[in-house]
């Protein structure tokens, strides 16, 4: 519940943030150099004196959207295969698996790296160097992290297609799209939600990594990851930069996991049924 | 045989398992006429499910397959049919009630909304008339407060009253011949004789065919017209109820008979009640000759050598014995 409300206090400051706290993220200031908290600038100042609140609120509206995006997007790919797989079994089942396996033993970070440095200009000329950048992100991050959910989803309908409804389904003239659709992907879900919530979490910190390591989002786009990476350099006579960058992360990440757990918990089967 | 609406002629469904082809049901002939119950009854393992799967096509393949056989519906074969146009055969013409009320509901749906599932699946209706329907249909069923308790999950009911939902499931497309594998076997008594008359009430009022299976001798007596009694997969006698109890030829017929408890005898002479000595036979390769030979306190090298053919004692009365 804490957790909750927690985040729901992080998601709002990030949409109405700043709109109330109206001090531009790009504002020079060179007479504010690293400096701390203050009542001009509550969290204090970077390097080139702009406003960290005002980075942090602008900053978190990507972050958390590249989150949910890389989430729907990995839960999408992952229930479709993961209802395919289960569905189909036999030979269709085994290679859909493969493909899975595949793609967990990949190591993640190189790949993106890649990735990121194949695609990029040709992204940005698409969507425009913002879009192309957060498309890419998105699709990056979510499309390494369906598998968990494709096995979740394929390891549930394989119990679930045997359960009588189904069966009584079937008797009452149900076609096999319609059966899936309607009868056991329902029961399907919870877990779904779970390891969601999980991956929202996952790509938060794996934007953030991408910004770290400055291959996400170009430097005058603040988002938390390029704001900490921004941060690390005077890391000794700067600390709250960093912390409160930081904070912001580890904060919305913490929360969203305890929500997953907690879920978890309300959506247990043997509690439920 | 005025007005056959199923005919099963030679049915064989067998499955393929590692111990080799299990032959659940081995030429099996029925038919049930329109508006007319007919009892199939037989020890667990017989094949009567896999009798009334096969009839709408519920057999997984593999492992199942039909190996032989036809399922005339009004005449015409179900076998071939594809998936497409079984889903339309099922619920509007043929509907089937489970054994088990507890789990054949989908947990996660209000009863109304899988009622009016059925219901626009099979014929055009809008959500809320559907769902006026199935309000109908509970009331019909005699589950109280209905236009309440369509917006109930099924968790909220009772297992006397999920067959209720069950029935109403089944019934909404009003079909032609309704298949009820052991409705009651998962209730307790007072329930289960509420359940029968409830059916027996729908048949009434629909004109529906009911094919009854169950191992319960007491039920055939009460509801059907006419019994099918099978033994490992073959049919081995088949009569009118009636000549049934009062005149049972085969061995297996007459031992399920002695072995239901009577109320008028058991007060007075302290006697053990009858049993069948032995267990089904294995249905994988079974030996040539009758399949009871092995349990029949009658059999004789005849009986092992050959598999009688079914023979006509009476009216409606076939008997599979050399007796």
């Amino acid at each position: 519940m804490a957790s909750a409300v927690v985040l729901l206090a992080i998601v709002l400051a990030v949409l109405l943030g700043p709109l109330v706290w109206r001090v531009p993220i790009n504002e020079i200031d060179f007479a504010a150099q690293l400096a701390g908290p203050s009542w001009a600038h509550p969290l204090g100042t970077d390097d080139l004196g702009q406003d960290i609140l005002a980075r942090l609120l602008y900053g978190g509206r990507i972050s958390i959207a590249v989150g949910l995006c890389a989430m729907l997007v990995a839960a999408v790919v992952g229930v479709l295969v993961g209802a395919i797989a289960g569905m189909s079994r036999g030979s269709v089942d085994v290679v859909l698996m493969w493909l899975a396996d595949l793609f967990l033993s990949l190591p993640q970070l190189p790949l993106l790296l890649l990735i990121i440095y194949l695609f990029r200009d040709a992204l940005t000329n698409v969507f425009g160097s913002q879009g192309g950048i957060f498309v890419m992100v998105v699709a990056v991050i979510g499309g390494l992290r369906w598998m968990q959910v494709a096995r979740l989803v394929r390891a549930q309908i394989l119990s679930i297609r045997e359960k009588e409804f189904i069966e009584a389904a079937r008797a009452l003239g149900a076609s096999k799209i319609r059966q899936v659709v309607r009868h056991i992907l329902p029961n399907a879900m919870g877990p779904v939600i779970v390891a969601g919530t999980i991956d929202v979490a996952n790509a938060i910190i794996a934007e953030s990594t991408l910004s770290f390591l400055g291959l996400g989002f170009p430097p005058d786009i603040p988002t938390w990851g390029r704001v900490l990476f921004d941060a690390k350099d005077t890391l000794d006579v700067a600390p709250h930069w960093a912390l409160f960058s930081g904070a912001a992360i580890f904060l919305t990440v913490l929360s969203i996991n305890f929500i997953g757990d907690g879920l978890r918990d309300a959506l247990d089967p043997r509690r439920v049924l | 045989m005025a007005d056959t609406l199923l005919d099963i002629r030679d049915l064989k469904t067998w499955f393929a398992t590692d111990d080799g082809m299990v032959r659940a049901v081995d030429g099996i002939d029925l038919h049930i006429d329109r508006s007319e119950t007919v009892g199939v009854v037989g020890e667990s393992g017989c094949g009567k499910t896999v009798t009334a799967r096969s009839i709408l096509k519920l057999i997984d393949m593999p492992p199942g397959r039909f190996e032989g056989g036809q399922i005339l519906w009004q005449g015409r074969d179900l076998l071939p049919l594809g998936a497409a146009e079984m889903d339309k055969i099922r619920a509007r013409e043929i509907a089937i009630v489970f054994q088990e009320p507890m789990t054949s509901l989908n947990p996660v749906y209000t009863v109304g909304a899988q009622i009016a599932e059925v219901l626009r699946e099979h014929e055009k209706l809008t959500r809320r008339q559907a769902i006026d329907r199935a309000a109908e249909m509970l009331s019909l069923v005699n589950i109280p407060n209905a236009k309440a308790r369509v917006h109930d999950y099924p968790h909220q009911f009772s297992g006397g009253m999920r067959q209720r939902v069950m029935i109403a499931l089944a019934l909404s497309c009003r079909p032609k011949l309704l298949i009820a594998d052991e409705p009651t076997t998962a209730l307790d008594v007072t329930i289960q004789a509420q359940i029968l008359e409830l059916m027996q009430e729908m048949k009434e009022r629909f004109g529906m065919a009911i094919m009854l299976i169950t191992h319960a001798m007491g039920v055939v007596a009460e509801t059907c017209q006419r019994v099918t009694v099978m033994y490992a997969g073959k049919v081995v006698e088949e009569a009118p109820v009636d000549a049934l109890f009062g005149n049972p030829r085969h061995p297996y017929t007459q031992g399920l008979i002695r072995s239901i408890p009577r109320v008028d005898r058991a007060a007075t002479h302290k006697e053990r009640l009858e049993a069948i000595p032995g267990t089904v036979p294995s249905l994988v390769d079974p030996p040539p000759g009758c399949r009871f030979a092995r349990r029949c306190r009658f059999a004789s090298d005849v009986c092992r050598q050959a598999m009688p053919p079914l023979k006509q004692v009476g009216p409606g009365h076939f008997v599979r014995c050399v007796l």
